[in-house]
């Protein structure tokens, strides 16, 4: 066997019968997960309220304020910090002069949107694959990991690119990245799937349940889920800030969303052309993309060392399955 | 070995074809009518039908495949105009809009590319092993704790958000770095190194920090492995406990990952290109896309496609090479 598939292929132990509840106070008594968590509550507050929170500031994210703008300056906001007033909480965009925070709360929305609803079509997709490839004949078995394969080959962030350009602009853009993303990016998860599926089948009580009777339907439901929750759950969590990094991307680069919909990549590739007139406007999606991905990728971490007794152990880390696969790099417990 | 690699070329081709399948078939079947998009937006409809008389869209979707991969292998002819037009062996077709072939567009772009990818490797390879190696030897300490922080940061930042961010600080404001651009290695190398340094940084500081944990991980393991301690009873001295034998313990991953970094990049550059304005092969890909340009959207992906493959090769052997442990079926 190639080394690659040997390395990426290998079965994790199956995640400790850890309670849920204990997994949660562990977690909880780590102070960055506190303020990772607490960083992703707020997000998704502000994205839950973002039409409440534009309504108390009085502004909407896509009305033009020219009067704010120094056309003299090339449309630069006029005032400091990128024009901000107690009408602009954190200054207009230049060019059109539409509000920033309305703009950036409105982005929240989407980043989380997407970033959540590609991960459940990659999970979707990774655990459906990897159950039958695991439970399946020999032939669909080779069938699926040759598609893995290729997915696996497949420049992602080229392809995405080109399927956001070729569907007509008329199809729902937040829909499309999501579609488009979770489509892209399901190998890992199914390889995963895949192997703990091959050494949870030899378990005595998938053996019995067999004996038994029960269809493979059953099985997979009854007796493979539960014990490929924390495993799939670990990746995911993984996944996840990825998927907030290719959303902010494909926008930045001008193919996910579209304006007059806001979005915190799209509004960084506005701020390509303004950033020495007004640096604010920069500034702000910047921090805001950096802490939410950060945030994700700490409570990432900390759920793969608390749930993945192999990372935590320290033993045979240090070896990456391939380029689909995010956050496989071994990362050894401090 | 030599049966490995055969397997693998193989497979290799394999992937290649199933790739080239799913792209052509996701792009042509795409709406929108390729003849209309290469000939305007103010054909006349007898207009419209020459051209796609022309460029061959008027057969078949699977005959209009088998040209395309007959184009590869052995070159094709189109009719241009007046005369013929000979798209010689690798041909990936020619580009609805300039008419240039598609091979030549990618050969004219690959050197920014590869310029790109190189430099910031050299740099994300010496920050990045050099920070693992540090954390891991000084293990449980405030700089140590600081540095792994950092490196978590820094696989969470996107590329887009550093380069803008060092732009705006180290070009607009500090004036320390001249605004990137790209000058020919063979033109002017010192305005090359200094047009592209912004660019590495970026990059690499992002690319970095994978290699910082892979490095300490992979330390961290071989130090904790029995002949080190061994090493230690008979000894040997610390520090070349690290540089002989544990650095050797992340020489293989480090190495591997590298080879897979640098045939991604092809295809993942497209974000630092089209940031610092680097007429490359994301470049030309996201103008290619804006003006749906099929043929050369196509033979995008498939060369990003083959650099990834073949990087999945190269770190499988590069694996065996390093680590006698291994070996290649």
């Amino acid at each position: 066997m190639a080394p690659r598939e040997t390395r990426a292929g290998e079965a994790r132990a199956a995640a400790p019968a850890a309670g849920g509840r204990q997994v949660w106070r562990r977690l909880l008594a780590r102070r960055t997960v506190r303020a990772a968590g607490l960083v992703v509550v707020l997000l998704v507050l502000t994205a839950a309220a973002a039409p409440l929170l534009t309504a108390v500031e009085g502004q909407d994210p896509t009305s033009y304020h020219n009067d704010l703008l120094d056309s003299a300056a090339g449309g630069v906001p006029t005032g400091s910090f990128g024009g901000v007033s107690a009408e602009h909480w954190l200054g207009v965009e230049p060019g059109t002069g539409r509000d920033v925070f309305a703009r950036l709360v409105h982005g929240a929305r989407i980043s989380l949107l997407v970033a959540v609803g590609a991960t459940l079509v990659q999970v979707a997709i990774g655990v459906l694959l990897g159950l039958a490839a695991g439970l399946g004949s020999r032939l669909l078995d080779q069938l699926i990991g040759n598609t893995t394969e290729v997915m696996l080959a497949l420049p992602s962030l080229v392809f995405a690119i080109s399927l956001m350009a070729v569907v007509p602009t008329d199809f729902s853009r937040p829909l499309l990245l999501t579609l488009v993303i979770g489509l892209l990016g399901w190998a890992g998860t199914s390889r995963l799937v895949r192997a703990q599926t091959l050494s949870l089948k030899q378990l005595d009580h998938v053996a019995a349940a067999r004996l038994a009777g029960a269809t493979r339907w059953r099985i997979a439901r009854r007796e493979l889920l539960p014990a490929l929750a924390a495993p799939v759950l670990t990746y995911a969590a993984v996944l996840l800030p990825t998927n907030v990094v290719s959303e902010a991307g494909l926008s930045f680069l001008g193919v996910g969303v579209k304006p007059p919909t806001s979005s915190w990549g799209q509004m960084l590739s506005g701020a390509t052309t303004w950033f020495r007139a007004d640096p604010m406007y920069v500034l702000l999606p910047s921090a805001l993309l950096f802490a939410t991905v950060l945030a994700f990728t700490v409570l990432g971490d900390a759920v793969r060392t608390e749930l993945d007794p192999r990372a935590a152990s320290r033993l045979r880390v240090g070896t990456t399955g391939g380029p689909g696969g995010p956050g496989t790099t071994g990362e050894a417990a401090a | 070995m030599i049966r490995f690699l055969l397997r693998k070329a193989l497979g290799l081709v394999g992937v290649l074809l199933a790739i080239s399948l799913v792209v052509y078939a996701v792009f042509y079947l795409a709406p929108g009518d390729p003849a209309q998009l290469a000939c305007g937006e103010k054909c006349s409809p007898a207009q419209v039908l020459q051209v796609r008389e022309r460029l061959g869209l008027d057969a078949p979707v699977h005959l209009q495949y088998a040209h395309f991969l007959q184009g590869i292998v052995a070159g094709r002819d189109f009719s241009a105009g007046t005369g013929l037009l000979h798209c010689p062996a690798p041909c990936l077709g020619v580009s609805y809009r300039s008419g240039e072939q598609v091979t030549d567009m990618i050969a004219a772009r690959l050197p920014v590319t590869a310029s790109l990818a190189l430099g910031a490797m050299v740099i994300w390879l010496v920050l990045g092993v050099g920070t693992g190696l540090l954390s891991a030897l000084r293990r449980g300490r405030l700089g140590e704790r600081l540095l792994t922080a950092l490196t978590l940061a820094g696989t969470a930042v996107p590329v887009f958000v550093i380069g803008l961010v060092l732009l705006i600080v180290l070009c607009a404001q500090l004036r320390w770095l001249p605004f990137p651009s790209y000058t020919p290695l063979t033109e002017d190398p010192q305005q090359w190194f200094w047009g592209l340094l912004l660019p590495w940084f970026s990059l690499a500081l992002i690319e970095s920090a994978k290699y910082a944990r892979l490095t300490r991980s992979a330390v961290l393991e071989t130090l904790a492995e029995d002949h080190i301690r061994t090493f230690r009873a008979y000894g040997v001295g610390e520090r070349r406990l690290v540089t002989r034998h544990a650095l050797r313990g992340a020489l293989t991953p480090v190495i591997a990952l590298t080879a897979l970094d640098l045939g991604t990049m092809f295809g993942s550059a497209v974000l630092t290109e089209s940031l610092f304005g680097l007429p490359g092969l994301g470049k030309l890909l996201v103008t290619s896309v804006g003006l749906i340009d099929l043929p050369t959207v196509v033979g995008l992906t498939l060369v990003t496609g083959f650099c990834v493959v073949l990087a999945n090769v190269v770190a499988d052997v590069l694996y065996a090479v390093t680590d006698r442990r291994v070996v290649l079926t």
